[in-house]
């Protein structure tokens, strides 16, 4: 699965506007520039990352499916913290982002953002 | 008045929100208006305030309409909590929700539940795939960010949304591969006996025509009456196969947008243990009110797409009638009749195109209740149809036997995307109507919250 490419092409592109200010994330280490004030969700599928997390049965890959913070298909780790809604969550510059691997576990939650 | 007691409390800033937020301080009630995202417009009006003169044009007049809401609203005078999740709502008109990271708490003489419309599940083989995602959410993407398919994209279903987003795509310079439309000729000849009543809503009905046309004229493939819809790929969506006029078709796809129509967002109403009835039109579940919206004897009243699909405009009405209905309660309004009159004209003439749209974009039930036993119904626990039909055959009556049976509505969208699925399995399975059925129990927190949350 790790040999699987994080990032791709993008399925949705922002056309280039001349004033679209920006901000640097990362995705599982690698840097991102994506638009400022949009959803995390938003950011990382224009960023070209198409597998957003593994479903905690079947580890099989998932991705936003509603972007309006009903399906909880878009589940990520923010800064240490499993299990977010990208969707809802706006982008800020400088977050790290990753993967969620199968349901949120306990160990990592307890001491916040890995170092 | 105090930061956390008020009148009125609402939760959902769309058309039904933000307008009963606006009738009820003009009776000068004090309103807290409570809503998830960080923005105001709900997802019709997403975005409204900050996007661009080209965008506005792109995604056409009935959106940027909802800028005058938008400005009425912020000159309002509300206290109005963006980024703000509600878990909990109790029928003493107690809020519980997180923001920022802290679980805080406000109190509503009155509570208006307006929290929307969710994306019907399109429960086909395949549909987890990356790549497969709503016709609403692509939706959403273009009018929070501007973002458009960055390749050929393949559209599928049926109902109004499926056709606006094919020509926001085409006025934006999008490529459409394909319009895989599961509308069949039977349909239109149901929706027939409506065109009389749609008539007196016409400005809707020649607005959808007019849709419609423009997308025959440019160049997408348009497939009409299509059926058995897959999705085939391993670890992405790879294409789309169907059944067209008697012949297997198949589109290739890197992105599949899914759509037959939306349905109400009940989680609130579930999780406070309000009556629903089964609406056999709209196939889904309706909070059961009176006229204004009110459930039971509760101070809780529902407005807009989370009672029944009325659509934007007639939510915003609603949404004004049940601040005034609330005013009335509180010895505000003395001239309820007078002033509600005219606001229930409207609500007519909008209402009056629905039947017609509820019959001609009846999702098909292959696309709601799956055949194949091998397709996901429950996305979150990967529970499929045939698990849920092995249930039944063990004895399972409803939902929330077969969750204790399979764990499906036990994942983190608590039942959101399985609920109306399962309830129709079984339904269909035991031979029975869906109101007999039912649907999960739905308890507090209905969205997930840290422990953290509720330290200070």
């Amino acid at each position: 699965m790790q040999a699987f490419l994080m990032i791709t092409e993008p399925l949705f592109a922002i056309p280039r506007s001349s004033e679209l200010e920006t901000v640097t994330i990362t995705f599982e280490g690698e840097s991102l520039t994506v638009p400022a004030g949009v959803s995390v969700a938003a950011a990382l599928l224009v960023g070209g990352v198409r597998d957003f997390r593994s479903s905690a049965v079947g580890q099989a890959p998932r991705a936003p499916y509603c972007m309006m913070g009903v399906c909880f298909e878009c589940l990520v780790e923010i800064d240490g913290v499993p299990a977010r809604q990208s969707c809802i969550v706006t982008v800020q510059d400088g977050m790290e982002v990753r993967r969620q691997v199968g349901a949120a576990s306990l160990d990592y939650v307890s001491f916040g953002k890995r170092s | 008045m105090s930061d956390t007691v008020a009148d009125l409390v609402i939760i959902g800033c769309g058309p039904a929100g933000m307008a009963a937020a606006c009738e009820a301080r003009a009776l000068n009630l004090s309103v807290i208006l409570l809503d998830e995202q960080a923005t105001i417009g709900g997802q019709i009006y997403r975005s409204i305030e900050s996007a661009p003169a080209e965008r506005l044009h792109v995604l056409g007049h009935d959106y940027a309409s909802g800028r005058s809401l938008a400005s009425e609203f912020r000159n309002s005078g509300v206290r109005y909590l963006g980024g703000a999740v509600v878990w909990n709502v109790s029928s003493d008109g107690t809020v519980d929700y997180v923001a920022s990271g802290r679980s805080e708490k406000v109190m509503g003489k009155h509570v208006l539940l307006a929290s929307g419309a969710m994306e019907r599940p399109f429960p086909i083989s395949g549909w987890t795939l990356p790549g497969v995602m709503g016709a609403g959410a692509a939706q959403i993407l273009l009018k929070g960010s501007g973002a458009l398919p960055n390749g050929p994209v393949v559209l599928a279903g049926c109902g109004p949304l499926l056709y606006l987003l094919a020509w926001q795509y085409l006025r934006a310079g999008a490529t459409i591969r394909a319009l895989v439309d599961t509308t069949a000729v039977s349909d239109y000849l149901r929706a027939a006996r409506h065109v009389a009543g749609a008539l007196r809503g016409w400005r809707d009905l020649v607005k959808g025509v007019k849709l419609l046309g423009a997308l025959r004229f440019p160049a997408i493939r348009v497939f009409f009456g299509c059926s058995e819809l897959s999705v085939e790929g391993e670890r992405r969506v790879e294409g789309l196969s169907f059944k067209h006029r008697g012949r297997p078709v198949r589109v290739p796809a890197s992105l599949l947008l899914l759509h037959q129509g939306v349905v109400p967002n009940t989680q609130l109403t579930w999780s406070i243990g309000s009556a629903h009835r089964w609406d056999r039109d709209q196939l889904c579940w309706q909070p059961v009110t009176d006229a204004w919206g009110r459930l039971g004897e509760s101070p809780i009243y529902v407005a807009g797409d989370s009672r029944a699909i009325v659509g934007a405009q007639a939510s915003a009405v609603q949404g004004r009638l049940a601040a005034l209905a609330v005013g009335e309660r509180l010895g505000v309004v003395t001239d309820f009749a007078r002033r509600a009159a005219p606001l229930e004209r409207q609500l007519k003439r909008h209402a009056s195109i629905r039947p017609f749209l509820d019959a001609l974009y009846r999702p098909k039930n292959g696309n709601r209740i799956p055949q194949a036993n091998g397709t996901v119904v429950c996305r979150c626990e990967e529970v499929t149809a045939g698990q849920i039909r092995r249930c039944v055959e063990l004895g399972c009556r409803g939902p929330n036997q077969t969750k204790a049976f399979s764990r499906c509505g036990m994942g983190p969208c608590q039942g959101r995307f399985c609920g109306l699925t399962v309830t129709e399995i079984i339904a269909q399975a035991r031979g029975v109507e869906p109101c007999d059925v039912g649907y999960y129990r739905i308890r507090p927190p209905i969205k997930p919250v840290m422990l953290g949350d509720f330290v200070q």
